[in-house]
């Protein structure tokens, strides 16, 4: 009997790091930004071209970046999901429409039912998303009243992450 | 009006001179043409740099194999850089700091990938010594000989006549 309990150990391991493993979603690779402070940029807003929008001007507030796109299908499923955020009050939210046309994004947000966007800030070769490590849109950051990123989230929001992950911490922040 | 070619060599004439056609139609040669080819020198450092960035959208490629419009934007941001006169080290940082260790198509070695980079050779190891040690013990023991059940059960294996129920196929 004993000679059976080496392989049946291997396989156990085995199985164990299997179990771990395919429950990992290789989609969701930490950024190496949280922690460090929000990459600094200045550009057009997407509404009001002569307008701009950089981090720098939004020191002493904790708000969100939330990289969309008209062209973005996943985005079309957080939408409701990120007025209902803004309608809270919980935190201003700033947008970062990510390589788009100007006309498709300012016509996505009417068709979309409405403009959850503080301002949104016209990236339109991407060069801003690039410093933000954005691989796939949608993404979210929050940023703290230092101008720090505190936190990223990959992949449509949904009720449940802003209930479970965002608010509270936006609440902590807020709080500090 | 006598026929002079059969129809089978009209027709083949024809799909020669159609494919004839298509080929040498510039504008469907030129689809994929290289950005920025007119300086082979730096082209050559976007394509070396290229192949150790991996794509983020197609994750088990590197941004020079894919064709993902996030790869073809930093392979852009690469040939700028360098063409900046940034070092193929710096570039490859710049996308460090941004989209984390997981850019690198190859892992670097550091301690967070030890288990990745030795685990194999220790593993290997192991069974080294474990071959090595059963087999030192088989040598050590004598091989017991057979009984006498077990030998007629082989002299009759071995004198049987082949079967051939099995019938071979061509």
């Amino acid at each position: 009997m004993r000679r059976f309990l080496l392989p049946l150990g291997i396989f156990a391991v085995i199985v164990g790091f299997l179990a771990v493993g395919l429950r990992l979603n290789p989609r969701e690779v930490p950024s190496p930004l949280v922690g460090k402070p929000a990459p600094a940029f200045r550009l057009a807003q997407l509404h009001e071209p002569d307008r701009t929008l950089a981090p720098e001007d939004l020191r002493g507030q904790v708000w969100l970046l939330n990289v969309w796109a008209s062209w973005c299908v996943s985005c079309r499923q957080e939408h409701g999901v990120l007025l209902d955020l803004a309608r809270s009050g919980a935190a201003p939210i700033y947008g970062l429409n990510y390589k788009d046309n100007r006309q498709a994004g300012r016509e996505w947000l009417v068709q979309h039912g409405g403009d959850p966007y503080v301002s949104s800030a016209y990236d339109q070769d991407g060069r801003v998303a690039i410093d933000y490590g954005v691989y796939g849109v949608p993404e979210t950051f929050i940023v703290d009243k230092n101008g720090l990123i505190r936190h990223k989230h990959i992949g449509p929001l949904t009720a449940e992450v802003i209930r479970d992950r965002i608010l509270p911490m936006l609440k902590e922040l807020n709080g500090a | 009006m006598p026929r002079r070619f059969p129809d089978a060599v009209r027709a083949a004439a024809f799909a020669v001179a159609a494919l004839a056609a298509i080929l040498l139609t510039p504008s469907l040669q030129a689809a994929e043409a290289m950005p920025a080819a007119a300086d082979p020198a730096l082209e050559a450092r976007v394509m070396r740099v290229s192949e150790e960035l991996r794509c983020l959208v197609c994750q088990n490629q590197t941004i020079a194999d894919s064709n993902a419009d996030l790869a073809r934007d930093l392979k852009n941001q690469v040939r700028e850089m360098l063409g900046r006169g940034m070092t193929e080290r710096q570039v490859i940082d710049f996308m460090v700091q941004r989209y984390g260790d997981f850019v690198l198509y190859r892992p670097p070695v550091k301690e967070t990938t030890w288990v990745l980079w030795f685990g194999p050779f220790l593993l290997f190891a192991v069974g080294l010594l474990v071959l090595f040690r059963k087999l030192r013990a088989r040598q050590r023991s004598p091989a017991t000989p057979l009984s006498a059940h077990e030998r007629l059960a082989a002299a009759q294996l071995l004198t049987a006549p082949p079967r051939n129920d099995v019938e071979a196929r061509p």
